[in-house]
Protein backbone atom coordinates (compact mmCIF):
# COMPACT_ATOMS: atom_id res chain seq x y z
CA UNK A 1 0.00 0.00 0.00
CA UNK A 2 1.45 3.09 -0.65
CA UNK A 3 0.67 6.31 1.66
CA UNK A 4 -0.50 9.26 -0.74
CA UNK A 5 0.33 12.89 1.12
CA UNK A 6 -2.42 13.17 3.10
CA UNK A 7 -2.87 17.06 2.23
CA UNK A 8 -4.01 16.10 -1.27
CA UNK A 9 -7.88 16.37 -1.87
CA UNK A 10 -7.34 12.88 -3.88
CA UNK A 11 -7.21 11.31 -0.24
CA UNK A 12 -10.28 10.44 1.48
CA UNK A 13 -9.80 9.53 5.06
CA UNK A 14 -12.81 7.84 7.12
CA UNK A 15 -13.74 9.98 10.16
CA UNK A 16 -11.50 9.94 13.27
CA UNK A 17 -12.84 8.16 16.27
CA UNK A 18 -13.14 9.99 19.62
CA UNK A 19 -11.38 7.51 21.69
CA UNK A 20 -8.72 7.08 19.21
CA UNK A 21 -7.90 11.00 19.91
CA UNK A 22 -8.13 10.19 23.53
CA UNK A 23 -6.00 7.28 23.64
CA UNK A 24 -3.31 8.66 21.81
CA UNK A 25 -3.31 11.77 23.82
CA UNK A 26 -2.83 9.03 27.11
CA UNK A 27 0.14 7.45 25.10
CA UNK A 28 1.76 10.99 24.78
CA UNK A 29 1.04 11.47 28.82
CA UNK A 30 3.10 7.93 29.32
CA UNK A 31 5.53 8.42 27.22
CA UNK A 32 6.22 11.95 29.08
CA UNK A 33 5.80 10.21 32.60
CA UNK A 34 8.73 8.02 31.60
CA UNK A 35 11.71 9.73 33.64
CA UNK A 36 14.96 10.23 31.59
CA UNK A 37 15.92 12.89 33.99
CA UNK A 38 16.77 16.56 32.29
CA UNK A 39 18.16 14.65 28.83
CA UNK A 40 18.34 17.35 25.90
CA UNK A 41 16.28 17.02 23.22
CA UNK A 42 13.21 15.01 24.18
CA UNK A 43 10.13 16.45 23.16
CA UNK A 44 7.66 17.07 24.65
CA UNK A 45 4.70 14.51 23.65
CA UNK A 46 1.58 15.66 24.91
CA UNK A 47 2.51 18.96 23.26
CA UNK A 48 2.91 17.54 20.02
CA UNK A 49 0.48 15.23 19.98
CA UNK A 50 -2.00 18.15 21.02
CA UNK A 51 -0.79 20.16 18.47
CA UNK A 52 -1.47 17.19 15.88
CA UNK A 53 -5.28 17.08 16.82
CA UNK A 54 -6.11 20.64 17.44
CA UNK A 55 -4.71 21.51 13.54
CA UNK A 56 -6.43 18.20 12.71
CA UNK A 57 -10.02 18.01 14.40
CA UNK A 58 -10.16 20.93 15.51
CA UNK A 59 -14.03 21.04 16.22
CA UNK A 60 -13.04 18.03 18.56
CA UNK A 61 -10.08 18.80 20.61
CA UNK A 62 -9.20 22.37 21.76
CA UNK A 63 -8.55 24.50 24.80
CA UNK A 64 -10.29 22.38 26.88
CA UNK A 65 -8.83 19.15 26.50
CA UNK A 66 -5.42 21.82 26.36
CA UNK A 67 -6.23 22.41 29.97
CA UNK A 68 -6.78 19.33 31.32
CA UNK A 69 -3.71 17.90 30.03
CA UNK A 70 -1.59 20.54 30.93
CA UNK A 71 -2.83 20.89 35.16
CA UNK A 72 -2.36 16.69 34.81
CA UNK A 73 1.52 17.23 33.35
CA UNK A 74 2.11 20.05 36.26
CA UNK A 75 1.13 17.61 38.93
CA UNK A 76 3.42 14.56 37.54
CA UNK A 77 6.36 16.85 36.32
CA UNK A 78 6.05 18.36 39.37
CA UNK A 79 6.36 21.95 38.13
CA UNK A 80 3.95 25.05 39.03
CA UNK A 81 0.52 24.19 38.62
CA UNK A 82 -0.91 26.48 35.86
CA UNK A 83 2.77 26.66 33.96
CA UNK A 84 1.71 23.60 31.69
CA UNK A 85 -1.94 24.21 31.46
CA UNK A 86 -1.03 27.85 30.09
CA UNK A 87 1.26 27.11 28.34
CA UNK A 88 -0.72 24.03 26.08
CA UNK A 89 -4.02 26.33 26.10
CA UNK A 90 -1.82 29.33 24.15
CA UNK A 91 -0.45 26.48 21.68
CA UNK A 92 -4.47 24.39 21.11
CA UNK A 93 -5.62 28.55 20.52
CA UNK A 94 -3.08 28.86 17.96
CA UNK A 95 -2.86 25.44 16.33
CA UNK A 96 -7.13 25.46 15.97
CA UNK A 97 -6.76 29.31 14.41
CA UNK A 98 -4.20 28.13 12.06
CA UNK A 99 -5.54 24.49 11.10
CA UNK A 100 -6.85 25.23 7.99
CA UNK A 101 -3.71 27.45 6.67
CA UNK A 102 -1.25 24.53 8.18
CA UNK A 103 -3.32 21.61 6.47
CA UNK A 104 -3.19 23.46 2.61
CA UNK A 105 1.10 22.60 2.97
CA UNK A 106 2.57 19.51 2.32
CA UNK A 107 4.42 17.44 5.55
CA UNK A 108 7.49 19.65 5.78
CA UNK A 109 6.13 22.83 5.66
CA UNK A 110 3.50 22.00 8.40
CA UNK A 111 6.22 21.12 10.49
CA UNK A 112 8.10 24.26 9.91
CA UNK A 113 4.49 25.90 10.59
CA UNK A 114 4.40 23.72 14.21
CA UNK A 115 8.09 24.02 14.71
CA UNK A 116 7.34 28.11 16.10
CA UNK A 117 4.07 26.83 18.07
CA UNK A 118 6.05 24.61 20.19
CA UNK A 119 8.69 26.51 20.55
CA UNK A 120 6.15 29.04 22.11
CA UNK A 121 4.90 26.86 24.04
CA UNK A 122 8.36 26.07 26.06
CA UNK A 123 8.87 30.09 25.87
CA UNK A 124 5.82 30.62 27.85
CA UNK A 125 6.64 27.72 30.14
CA UNK A 126 10.14 29.61 30.68
CA UNK A 127 8.23 32.88 31.09
CA UNK A 128 6.37 31.65 33.66
CA UNK A 129 8.63 30.19 35.59
CA UNK A 130 11.14 33.00 35.10
CA UNK A 131 8.97 35.25 36.86
CA UNK A 132 8.54 32.84 39.46
CA UNK A 133 11.55 33.25 40.32
CA UNK A 134 12.91 29.65 39.04
CA UNK A 135 16.45 29.09 37.53
CA UNK A 136 17.30 29.01 33.16
CA UNK A 137 17.20 25.91 32.49
CA UNK A 138 19.90 26.30 29.33
CA UNK A 139 19.28 26.94 25.76
CA UNK A 140 19.30 22.87 24.89
CA UNK A 141 15.91 22.97 26.52
CA UNK A 142 14.68 23.91 23.36
CA UNK A 143 15.77 21.58 21.47
CA UNK A 144 12.71 19.30 22.33
CA UNK A 145 10.71 21.91 20.31
CA UNK A 146 13.40 21.02 16.78
CA UNK A 147 13.34 17.36 18.19
CA UNK A 148 9.21 17.43 18.24
CA UNK A 149 8.78 19.26 14.80
CA UNK A 150 10.92 16.40 13.28
CA UNK A 151 8.77 13.76 14.72
CA UNK A 152 5.34 15.63 12.85
CA UNK A 153 6.35 13.18 9.80
CA UNK A 154 6.01 9.95 11.72
CA UNK A 155 3.73 11.26 13.79
CA UNK A 156 1.25 12.07 11.30
CA UNK A 157 1.45 9.00 9.70
CA UNK A 158 0.90 6.78 12.58
CA UNK A 159 -2.28 8.88 14.25
CA UNK A 160 -4.16 8.77 10.91
CA UNK A 161 -2.91 5.27 10.19
CA UNK A 162 -6.77 4.04 11.56
CA UNK A 163 -8.61 6.55 9.04
CA UNK A 164 -6.33 4.93 6.39
CA UNK A 165 -7.99 1.34 6.79
CA UNK A 166 -10.93 1.09 4.54
CA UNK A 167 -14.22 -0.89 5.71
CA UNK A 168 -14.19 -3.03 2.84
CA UNK A 169 -11.28 -2.98 0.07
CA UNK A 170 -12.40 -1.79 -3.36
CA UNK A 171 -9.50 -1.34 -6.09
CA UNK A 172 -11.31 1.21 -7.76
CA UNK A 173 -12.60 3.58 -4.50
CA UNK A 174 -9.79 6.13 -3.94
CA UNK A 175 -10.08 5.33 0.05
CA UNK B 1 -32.81 32.59 19.79
CA UNK B 2 -33.92 34.23 17.03
CA UNK B 3 -36.32 36.67 15.86
CA UNK B 4 -38.94 33.86 14.42
CA UNK B 5 -38.61 32.02 17.52
CA UNK B 6 -36.19 29.34 15.69
CA UNK B 7 -33.00 27.89 17.33
CA UNK B 8 -30.25 26.91 15.38
CA UNK B 9 -29.64 23.54 13.46
CA UNK B 10 -27.67 21.75 16.13
CA UNK B 11 -24.96 21.10 13.95
CA UNK B 12 -23.66 24.93 13.60
CA UNK B 13 -23.70 24.92 17.82
CA UNK B 14 -19.71 25.15 18.68
CA UNK B 15 -20.28 26.77 22.14
CA UNK B 16 -18.58 30.36 23.38
CA UNK B 17 -16.44 31.84 20.65
CA UNK B 18 -12.44 30.40 20.62
CA UNK B 19 -11.30 33.98 21.86
CA UNK B 20 -13.84 33.99 24.98
CA UNK B 21 -12.89 30.10 25.66
CA UNK B 22 -9.69 31.27 25.36
CA UNK B 23 -9.79 34.00 28.36
CA UNK B 24 -11.77 31.93 30.01
CA UNK B 25 -9.03 29.20 30.31
CA UNK B 26 -5.92 31.63 30.56
CA UNK B 27 -7.52 33.80 33.57
CA UNK B 28 -8.14 30.19 34.97
CA UNK B 29 -4.57 28.91 34.40
CA UNK B 30 -3.56 32.26 36.09
CA UNK B 31 -5.04 32.20 38.94
CA UNK B 32 -3.51 28.43 39.25
CA UNK B 33 -0.28 29.64 38.58
CA UNK B 34 -0.66 32.65 41.02
CA UNK B 35 -2.18 30.50 44.05
CA UNK B 36 0.57 28.34 43.71
CA UNK B 37 3.36 30.14 43.70
CA UNK B 38 1.83 32.70 46.22
CA UNK B 39 -0.09 30.78 48.55
CA UNK B 40 0.45 27.44 48.11
CA UNK B 41 -2.96 26.53 48.23
CA UNK B 42 -3.15 23.77 45.49
CA UNK B 43 -1.38 21.20 47.57
CA UNK B 44 -4.42 18.80 48.38
CA UNK B 45 -5.60 19.10 45.06
CA UNK B 46 -2.02 18.10 44.16
CA UNK B 47 -1.80 15.39 46.56
CA UNK B 48 -5.44 14.38 45.13
CA UNK B 49 -3.96 14.31 41.67
CA UNK B 50 -0.96 12.17 42.09
CA UNK B 51 -2.77 10.00 43.95
CA UNK B 52 -4.59 9.23 40.95
CA UNK B 53 -1.42 9.51 38.37
CA UNK B 54 0.82 7.00 40.88
CA UNK B 55 0.10 3.55 38.95
CA UNK B 56 0.84 4.99 35.85
CA UNK B 57 4.13 6.93 37.38
CA UNK B 58 5.35 3.04 38.75
CA UNK B 59 4.67 1.63 35.35
CA UNK B 60 6.65 4.41 33.34
CA UNK B 61 9.64 4.05 35.69
CA UNK B 62 9.38 0.54 34.76
CA UNK B 63 11.54 0.24 31.77
CA UNK B 64 14.02 2.76 33.10
CA UNK B 65 14.21 0.75 36.31
CA UNK B 66 14.82 -2.86 33.53
CA UNK B 67 17.09 -0.72 31.93
CA UNK B 68 18.94 -0.03 35.16
CA UNK B 69 18.74 -3.59 36.23
CA UNK B 70 20.08 -5.00 33.13
CA UNK B 71 23.05 -2.71 33.50
CA UNK B 72 23.24 -4.06 36.88
CA UNK B 73 23.18 -7.51 35.94
CA UNK B 74 25.97 -7.56 33.28
CA UNK B 75 28.29 -5.42 35.34
CA UNK B 76 31.63 -7.47 35.53
CA UNK B 77 32.21 -9.82 38.83
CA UNK B 78 35.44 -7.88 39.28
CA UNK B 79 34.13 -4.72 39.37
CA UNK B 80 31.67 -5.81 42.37
CA UNK B 81 34.41 -7.43 43.84
CA UNK B 82 36.48 -4.58 43.79
CA UNK B 83 33.68 -2.34 44.97
CA UNK B 84 33.24 -4.93 47.95
CA UNK B 85 36.83 -4.89 49.01
CA UNK B 86 37.00 -0.99 49.10
CA UNK B 87 34.03 -0.96 51.61
CA UNK B 88 35.07 -3.62 53.87
CA UNK B 89 38.45 -1.45 53.62
CA UNK B 90 36.13 1.43 54.44
CA UNK B 91 34.49 -0.16 56.98
CA UNK B 92 37.71 -1.00 58.90
CA UNK B 93 39.15 2.31 58.94
CA UNK B 94 35.53 3.83 60.19
CA UNK B 95 35.68 1.13 62.80
CA UNK B 96 38.07 3.23 64.73
CA UNK B 97 35.72 6.07 64.63
CA UNK B 98 32.83 4.61 65.47
CA UNK B 99 33.85 2.23 68.09
CA UNK B 100 35.40 5.31 69.86
CA UNK B 101 32.00 7.54 69.18
CA UNK B 102 29.91 5.34 71.76
CA UNK B 103 32.47 5.79 74.02
CA UNK B 104 32.20 9.62 73.42
CA UNK B 105 28.64 9.77 73.52
CA UNK B 106 28.38 8.31 76.84
CA UNK B 107 30.95 10.54 78.09
CA UNK B 108 29.33 13.55 76.34
CA UNK B 109 25.57 12.40 77.79
CA UNK B 110 27.33 12.15 81.32
CA UNK B 111 29.45 15.42 81.56
CA UNK B 112 26.02 16.98 80.05
CA UNK B 113 24.12 15.54 83.44
CA UNK B 114 26.87 16.79 85.22
CA UNK B 115 26.45 20.48 84.07
CA UNK B 116 22.62 19.79 84.02
CA UNK B 117 21.83 20.50 80.28
CA UNK B 118 19.12 19.10 78.25
CA UNK B 119 20.34 15.79 76.37
CA UNK B 120 21.09 15.47 72.74
CA UNK B 121 18.32 13.46 71.10
CA UNK B 122 19.59 10.61 69.28
CA UNK B 123 17.77 11.37 64.80
CA UNK B 124 15.74 8.26 63.78
CA UNK B 125 16.88 8.09 60.11
CA UNK B 126 14.44 6.37 57.32
CA UNK B 127 16.79 4.68 54.34
CA UNK B 128 14.83 5.22 51.17
CA UNK B 129 15.88 5.33 47.55
CA UNK B 130 16.69 8.12 44.77
CA UNK B 131 14.29 6.84 41.53
CA UNK B 132 14.70 9.51 39.54
CA UNK B 133 15.22 13.23 38.81
CA UNK B 134 11.92 15.05 39.05
CA UNK B 135 11.11 16.32 34.89
CA UNK B 136 10.69 19.84 35.64
CA UNK B 137 13.84 21.27 34.72
CA UNK B 138 13.36 24.69 36.12
CA UNK B 139 14.51 23.47 39.32
CA UNK B 140 16.67 20.12 40.91
CA UNK B 141 14.69 17.86 42.36
CA UNK B 142 14.71 14.16 42.83
CA UNK B 143 11.90 11.55 43.24
CA UNK B 144 13.05 9.09 46.04
CA UNK B 145 10.46 6.14 47.29
CA UNK B 146 9.58 6.97 50.92
CA UNK B 147 6.77 8.73 51.69
CA UNK B 148 3.87 9.52 53.76
CA UNK B 149 3.19 5.79 54.20
CA UNK B 150 6.62 5.41 55.60
CA UNK B 151 6.32 8.51 58.38
CA UNK B 152 8.14 10.99 56.01
CA UNK B 153 7.23 15.12 56.56
CA UNK B 154 7.99 17.73 54.46
CA UNK B 155 10.98 19.42 56.05
CA UNK B 156 12.93 16.73 56.95
CA UNK B 157 16.50 16.94 55.46
CA UNK B 158 17.94 13.98 52.93
CA UNK B 159 21.66 13.20 53.41
CA UNK B 160 23.64 10.70 51.84
CA UNK B 161 27.20 9.14 52.80
CA UNK B 162 29.36 12.20 52.46
CA UNK B 163 27.25 15.14 53.37
CA UNK B 164 23.51 17.07 52.83
CA UNK B 165 21.79 16.32 49.57
CA UNK B 166 18.97 18.40 49.97
CA UNK B 167 15.74 18.65 52.32
CA UNK B 168 11.80 16.88 51.95
CA UNK B 169 9.36 19.38 49.97
CA UNK B 170 6.52 17.53 48.88
CA UNK B 171 5.37 14.44 50.99
CA UNK B 172 2.72 11.73 48.42
CA UNK B 173 1.68 8.61 50.18
CA UNK B 174 3.61 6.10 48.28
CA UNK B 175 6.60 8.63 47.49
CA UNK B 176 8.23 11.92 48.14
CA UNK B 177 10.58 14.94 46.46
CA UNK B 178 13.43 16.39 47.28
CA UNK B 179 14.85 19.73 46.40
CA UNK B 180 18.52 19.60 46.14
CA UNK B 181 20.54 21.80 48.09
CA UNK B 182 21.99 23.24 44.12
CA UNK B 183 17.87 24.06 43.39
CA UNK B 184 18.70 28.14 43.28
CA UNK B 185 15.75 28.25 45.66
CA UNK B 186 17.21 26.05 48.33
CA UNK B 187 18.80 27.88 51.43
CA UNK B 188 21.20 26.01 54.26
CA UNK B 189 22.83 27.57 56.73
CA UNK B 190 25.80 26.88 57.32
CA UNK B 191 29.43 27.73 59.04
CA UNK B 192 33.04 27.45 58.68
CA UNK B 193 34.65 24.90 60.42
CA UNK B 194 37.91 26.62 60.50
CA UNK B 195 36.95 29.68 62.34
CA UNK B 196 32.98 29.22 62.96
CA UNK B 197 32.38 31.70 60.34
CA UNK B 198 27.89 31.66 59.83
CA UNK B 199 26.22 32.31 56.28
CA UNK B 200 23.57 30.87 54.12
CA UNK B 201 24.21 28.60 51.49
CA UNK B 202 22.34 29.02 48.11
CA UNK B 203 22.28 26.94 45.10
CA UNK B 204 23.60 28.48 41.82
CA UNK B 205 23.99 27.10 38.07
CA UNK B 206 25.29 24.87 36.80
CA UNK B 207 25.45 22.41 40.12
CA UNK B 208 27.77 24.43 42.19
CA UNK B 209 26.57 26.74 45.49
CA UNK B 210 26.92 29.81 46.91
CA UNK B 211 27.56 31.29 49.56
CA UNK B 212 26.24 34.59 50.32
CA UNK B 213 26.19 37.83 52.38
CA UNK B 214 29.18 37.68 53.60
CA UNK B 215 31.72 41.08 52.96
CA UNK B 216 34.20 41.25 50.78
CA UNK B 217 37.00 40.66 53.39
CA UNK B 218 35.85 37.78 54.97
CA UNK B 219 37.95 35.12 56.29
CA UNK B 220 37.18 32.47 54.20
CA UNK B 221 39.49 30.40 52.01
CA UNK B 222 39.39 27.80 48.88
CA UNK B 223 39.11 24.67 50.40
CA UNK B 224 37.12 25.84 53.66
CA UNK B 225 34.93 22.80 54.69
CA UNK B 226 31.37 24.21 55.03
CA UNK B 227 29.20 22.34 57.73
CA UNK B 228 25.38 22.96 58.79
CA UNK B 229 24.64 25.48 61.80
CA UNK B 230 21.83 23.73 63.02
CA UNK B 231 20.32 27.91 63.43
CA UNK B 232 17.53 27.01 61.04
CA UNK B 233 16.05 24.10 63.09
CA UNK B 234 15.36 21.49 60.38
CA UNK B 235 19.30 20.34 59.63
CA UNK B 236 21.19 18.86 62.16
CA UNK B 237 24.31 20.73 63.62
CA UNK B 238 27.59 19.42 62.21
CA UNK B 239 26.47 17.89 58.83
CA UNK B 240 29.47 18.37 55.86
CA UNK B 241 27.64 20.58 52.97
CA UNK B 242 29.88 22.09 50.62
CA UNK B 243 33.32 22.80 49.79
CA UNK B 244 34.37 26.45 49.25
CA UNK B 245 36.24 26.38 44.93
CA UNK B 246 36.68 29.58 44.40
CA UNK B 247 36.71 33.50 46.14
CA UNK B 248 36.54 36.03 44.72
CA UNK B 249 37.26 39.81 45.94
CA UNK B 250 35.84 42.33 44.04
CA UNK B 251 36.22 45.98 45.41
CA UNK B 252 32.93 46.95 43.42
CA UNK B 253 30.52 44.43 45.61
CA UNK B 254 30.57 44.94 49.15
CA UNK B 255 29.96 40.93 49.17
CA UNK B 256 32.16 38.54 48.08
CA UNK B 257 31.42 36.06 45.60
CA UNK B 258 32.24 32.96 46.90
CA UNK B 259 31.08 29.22 44.74
CA UNK B 260 31.11 26.10 46.59
CA UNK B 261 30.92 22.57 45.39
CA UNK B 262 28.65 19.74 47.38
CA UNK B 263 30.25 17.30 49.29
CA UNK B 264 27.42 14.89 49.15
CA UNK B 265 26.58 13.15 45.42
CA UNK B 266 24.17 15.61 44.77
CA UNK B 267 23.86 14.70 41.20
CA UNK B 268 24.34 10.79 41.84
CA UNK B 269 21.54 8.54 42.29
CA UNK B 270 21.70 5.95 44.97
CA UNK B 271 20.66 5.39 48.44
CA UNK B 272 19.84 8.26 50.86
CA UNK B 273 18.88 8.66 54.47
CA UNK B 274 16.04 11.05 55.35
CA UNK B 275 17.03 12.02 58.95
CA UNK B 276 14.16 12.33 61.75
CA UNK B 277 13.08 15.59 62.29
CA UNK B 278 14.56 18.12 64.56
CA UNK B 279 13.09 18.79 68.43
CA UNK B 280 11.61 22.23 67.79
CA UNK B 281 13.93 24.70 68.86
CA UNK B 282 12.82 27.54 71.80
CA UNK B 283 10.30 30.04 70.60
CA UNK B 284 12.07 32.75 69.04
CA UNK B 285 12.15 35.88 71.46
CA UNK B 286 10.16 38.72 70.53
CA UNK B 287 11.29 41.68 69.36
CA UNK B 288 10.40 44.42 71.53
CA UNK B 289 8.13 47.07 69.84
CA UNK B 290 9.67 50.29 68.37
CA UNK B 291 7.97 52.95 69.49
CA UNK B 292 4.58 53.22 67.03
CA UNK B 293 1.44 55.29 67.11
CA UNK B 294 -0.20 54.92 70.78
CA UNK B 295 -3.46 52.57 68.79
CA UNK B 296 -1.03 49.78 67.87
CA UNK B 297 1.13 49.71 71.03
CA UNK B 298 -2.16 49.43 72.85
CA UNK B 299 -3.52 46.39 70.38
CA UNK B 300 0.02 44.77 71.14
CA UNK B 301 -0.58 44.90 74.88
CA UNK B 302 -3.71 43.49 74.79
CA UNK B 303 -2.95 40.50 72.58
CA UNK B 304 0.15 39.81 75.27
CA UNK B 305 -2.11 38.09 78.36
CA UNK B 306 -3.49 36.00 75.70
CA UNK B 307 -0.40 34.89 74.42
CA UNK B 308 0.81 33.46 77.65
CA UNK B 309 -0.38 30.93 79.03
Amino acid sequence: MTIQPTHSSRRILLPVRQWFILFSLAAAFFLNLIPLGHAIGVPDWVALTLAFWCVREPLRVGMGTAFVFGVLMDVAAGSVMGQHSLAYLLLAYAAGGLSRRILWFPLVQQALHVLPLLLATQLVMVVTRLVGGADFPGWGYFLGSFSGALLWFPLTFMLLLPQYQPIEKDENRPI
Amino acid sequence: MSVVGHQPPPFFKRGPAPLARLAFFVVLSLALLVFDLKYRYLELARQGVAAVLYPLQRAAYAPVDLYGQLGGYFTSLAAVQRENEQLKRKELESANWLLRQQHLEQENQRLRELLDMRAKQPVPGTLAEILYTARDPFSRRVVVDKGGQHGVVAGQAVVDESGVLGQVTRVFPMQSEATLITDKNQAVPVKLVRNGLRSVLFGASGGQLELRFLAANADVQPGDLLVTSGLDGIYQPGLPVAKVVRVDRDAAYSFARILCEPVAGVERHGQVLILGAREPLPPQIEETEPRDKPSKGRKAKRKEPAAQP
